[in-house]
């Protein structure tokens, strides 16, 4: 049956095209269209936070050196990736990402749950000399970082393109990114206290590398680094319970 | 590039010139709009590429036509545009390999600039080998088997040029940007939005010029390699649409975002990214493989039968898998089972077409003993089989649980891309080079042996050093001590590393140095005047004049009734 198909396929050019291309769409539309509509694919998670435009400009030069290529970003459901990395990763934590950041290759450790567990300071030492921190660590120095200014006026645009694929940012947001990203390595200034009112009081506010009156783009990635993994409250929720639902 | 000039009549060199103007305002307006941005840079480049154009085809406007009989020729321009392109980036995208492995080993070969951290320059690699070096020769060799089994010319002169120079310039912008931070992230589909539509372009009439070939065709039959060539063309254009879509941030930026978001971002990506490994680096070479190898063994291929059943497995089973790149991870269970369970199903298509190319070198064994350009397609059809057996087998759930994350897929996929892809191209290049440039045979067969074993032991130290480094890995990340903790801190690991990362990169060295090799024996060919080879050569390898075409698809059985 099937060589008697293909005989008359393989005859006739645009039948043959339009046989690969249902042949090669089933798999695809079986697998990925019920992701977008099967409720219970992405958790809930009520309070959810938005990246404030600091981080996402940390986001973009995450992405723009390509981290991503040594880290990942997805703890997977296996006991001994929860003892080294925490609690595994979950659906909703990436809901947000656009793009997402799993990673396929670990040349460093994950980093999904990265924030909170070291000190700026450590951060910055580290971005600028992975060896005078870790001696043993392979990874590129990223000094220059430091000694740029990051860009903030145009970060509206961030903000309004990262609306417009469905990341919940404000008007009120998009129009004061530039100056929120100023603010946020300014605790004392006032516009400190619009950027909490905006994004949370438990928005990070400080001088991630060592200065409040100029913003470096070390400043946004170190800030993206101690916000990844603390989106939700899933890792404060579970608790001690952190038992994988595989165990192989 | 002259000559290709001469074969095009005043208008054809007017639409060219118009072409290349365009391109030259396109870039123009970009650099404007996007100053201060990577963007501008980027219209920069693409000013520079167009003007080029425009210089070389003002200068050379008024050549004399040459008296090339178009109607009874095949044409063959634009597949020696491919090849030179082809193995200009094969050698840069193997020398940024090369520097990507020795920075692993010694992180200050990085010299500590911006643009040439492990980051930035490991996608110029993969982009450089897979879609420059890659890409070229399947756009190349389609171009050449398309003609010859239909037995049928281009429909048109100035549309296959365009598809050659414009997907070039596509490399280009993608290697360029990522040396300047411009990358979506997504990999193998980094070069952002405008990088993006102007392949869509280029694509489109690739698909249109080898579409209106096969109607030309003079055989009643669509040969086997051509459904394979066919299936690469319009799955690739399907999956990179889907997996690009974006929003710019602005229209003067490079920047954008993915449409997509978390894990439905996350099987897009690997739907696409599985499926590049399945259409790009699969479906097209096996293309070549159909072709190539039967007119170099001088054997039809083995079944006509198993061709079919292989064909439609590959195109059905292959866009289910790639889920099977995120086992235990947040994608819900249901999805990564389907991606398991069809990685195995896989396989039988895929082992059916190995078989059906090793059975075709039945009766032909001798010929691979003593050719080795016939011997690079077989360990191609070899490697092809073992790693598609691997590659199911690492799709099992527990098998991935180890091997994730780790150099074992990266020795995965270089027993895929240096023994299976890499392979059965230089055979193929070692078959075309001398018919499309009208020699008798390569310059240097004793070359070719070398090039061979060079290639062949630097893919097996560079498997076996990354199949050793990755299951080191995988095991001590999930070692306990007797008190129930991990034995080993991550950095324990990247230190174990170390030596296997010198032996990665030294077997990357090696191939690299058989590719240099197979430079210069091309360069030489090309160069080399036909009455200079040998009477003696003529007979070894193909005789001068028209390819005569392949039996389609000569099967031992009978064919369906009407």
């Amino acid at each position: 049956m099937l060589f008697n198909v293909h005989y008359r396929l393989e005859r006739r050019t645009t039948t043959l095209l339009i046989g690969i291309v249902v042949a090669a769409s089933i798999g695809g539309l079986v697998e990925i269209a019920p992701l977008f509509t099967i409720e219970g694919t992405v958790e809930a998670a009520p309070n959810m936070r938005v990246l404030t435009p600091l981080e996402v400009a940390g986001r973009d030069i995450y992405v723009r050196e390509g981290c991503y290529l040594c880290h990942s970003q997805m703890i997977r459901t296996l006991q001994d990736e929860v003892d080294r990395y925490g609690h595994y990763s979950l659906a909703v934590e990436s809901k947000y990402d656009h793009p997402m950041l799993w990673g396929s290759k670990r040349i460093g450790p994950d980093l999904a749950r990265i924030g909170g567990k070291y000190s700026d300071e450590w951060h910055v030492r580290h971005l600028i000399d992975p060896r005078a921190v870790v001696p043993q660590s392979i990874m590129p120095r990223y000094a220059f970082l430091a000694q740029r200014d990051l860009k903030t006026a145009e970060l509206g645009e961030n903000l309004a393109a990262l609306r417009a694929v469905g990341v919940p940012y404000t008007r009120d947001m998009i129009d004061n990114a530039s100056a929120d990203a100023t603010a946020q390595v300014a605790a004392d200034s006032s516009g400190a206290a619009a950027l909490l009112k905006r994004y949370g009081e438990a928005t990070n506010v400080r001088e991630f590398a060592g200065s409040t009156s100029r913003v470096t783009e070390m400043d946004a990635l170190v800030a993206y680094l101690q916000m990844v993994g603390k989106q939700t409250n899933i890792e404060d929720d579970a608790g001690a319970n952190k038992k994988p639902p595989d165990n192989d | 590039m002259k000559e290709i000039i001469r074969t095009l009549t005043t208008g054809e060199r007017q639409a060219a010139l118009a072409i290349a103007i365009c391109v030259t305002v396109i870039g123009l307006t970009m650099a404007a709009l996007g100053n201060g941005d990577p963007f501008g840079i980027h219209g920069y480049v693409v000013m520079a590429y167009g003007l080029v154009a425009t210089i070389f085809l003002i200068r050379c406007y008024n050549l004399p036509p040459s008296n090339v009989d178009r109607a009874g020729s095949y044409y063959d321009e634009p597949i020696k545009v491919a090849v030179v392109f082809s193995l200009a980036w094969a050698v840069v995208g193997m020398l940024f390999g090369l520097w990507a492995a020795l920075q692993l080993a010694w992180p200050s070969l990085s010299f500590d600039l911006p643009w040439s951290s492990f980051g930035r320059i490991r996608p110029d690699h993969t982009t450089g080998v897979i879609f420059g070096f890659g890409g070229n020769a399947l756009i190349g060799t389609s171009f050449y088997v398309v003609q010859r089994s239909s037995r049928a010319r281009m429909p048109d002169q100035v549309a296959p040029l365009f598809v050659v120079l414009g997907y070039n310039l596509f490399c280009v912008l993608g290697a360029t940007g990522y040396l300047m931070g411009v990358t979506k992230s997504k990999e193998y589909a980094e070069p952002e939005w405008y990088a993006g539509l102007w392949l869509v372009t280029v694509w489109i009439v690739y698909l249109i010029i080898y579409l209106r070939t096969l109607a030309r065709r003079k055989e009643p039959h669509i040969y086997v390699a051509n459904w394979y060539y066919l299936a690469f063309i319009v799955i690739v254009a399907i999956l990179y649409v889907v997996n690009n879509l974006a929003v710019p941030i602005s229209f003067t930026r490079a920047k954008s975002y993915s449409l997509f978001g978390g894990v439905q971002d996350a099987m897009t990506e690997w739907w696409y990214g599985h499926n590049a490994v399945a259409f790009f680096l699969t479906a097209g070479f096996l293309g070549m493989l159909y072709y190539f190898m039967p007119k170099r063994a001088g054997r039809p291929i083995y079944s006509y039968r198993i061709s079919i059943i292989s064909f439609w497995g590959i195109t059905f089973f292959y866009i289910w898998v790639g889920s099977h790149h995120l086992h235990y991870t947040a994608l819900p269970e249901w999805v990564q089972i389907l991606g398991m369970s069809f990685s195995l199903m896989l396989l039988v298509p895929s082992w059916a077409s190995a078989g059906n190319a090793l059975m075709t070198l039945n009766g032909a064994w001798d010929k691979v003993r003593d050719d080795a350009t016939l011997r690079f397609m077989m360990v191609a059809a070899v490697f092809y089989g073992l790693t598609t057996f691997e590659g199911s087998f690492m799709a099992i759930r527990p098998v991935n649980s180890l091997s994730h994350y780790t150099d074992w897929t990266i020795a995965h996929v270089h027993a895929g891309s240096l023994g299976w892809v890499a392979m059965i191209t230089f055979g193929s290049l070692y078959a075309m080079v001398p018919w499309v440039w009208k020699k008798p045979s390569m310059y240097s067969p004793r070359l070719v042996e070398v090039h061979f074993w060079c290639a062949l032991s630097g893919a097996v130290i560079y498997v076996l050093a990354m199949w050793n480094s990755g299951i080191l890995q995988g095991l001590m990340w999930r070692t306990y001590n007797e008190h129930g903790t991990l034995a080993y801190s991550f950095v324990d690991s990247v230190v174990a590393m170390h030596p296997y990362y010198i032996a990665r990169a030294l077997g990357g060295l090696i191939f690299l140095i058989g590719v240099l090799v197979c430079c210069y024996n091309v360069f030489k060919t090309v160069r080399t005047p036909v009455d200079a080879f040998g009477p003696a050569r003529r007979k070894v390898e193909d005789a001068l004049g028209p390819v005569p075409l392949p039996r389609p698809a000569s099967s031992p059985l009978p064919r369906p009734a009407e």
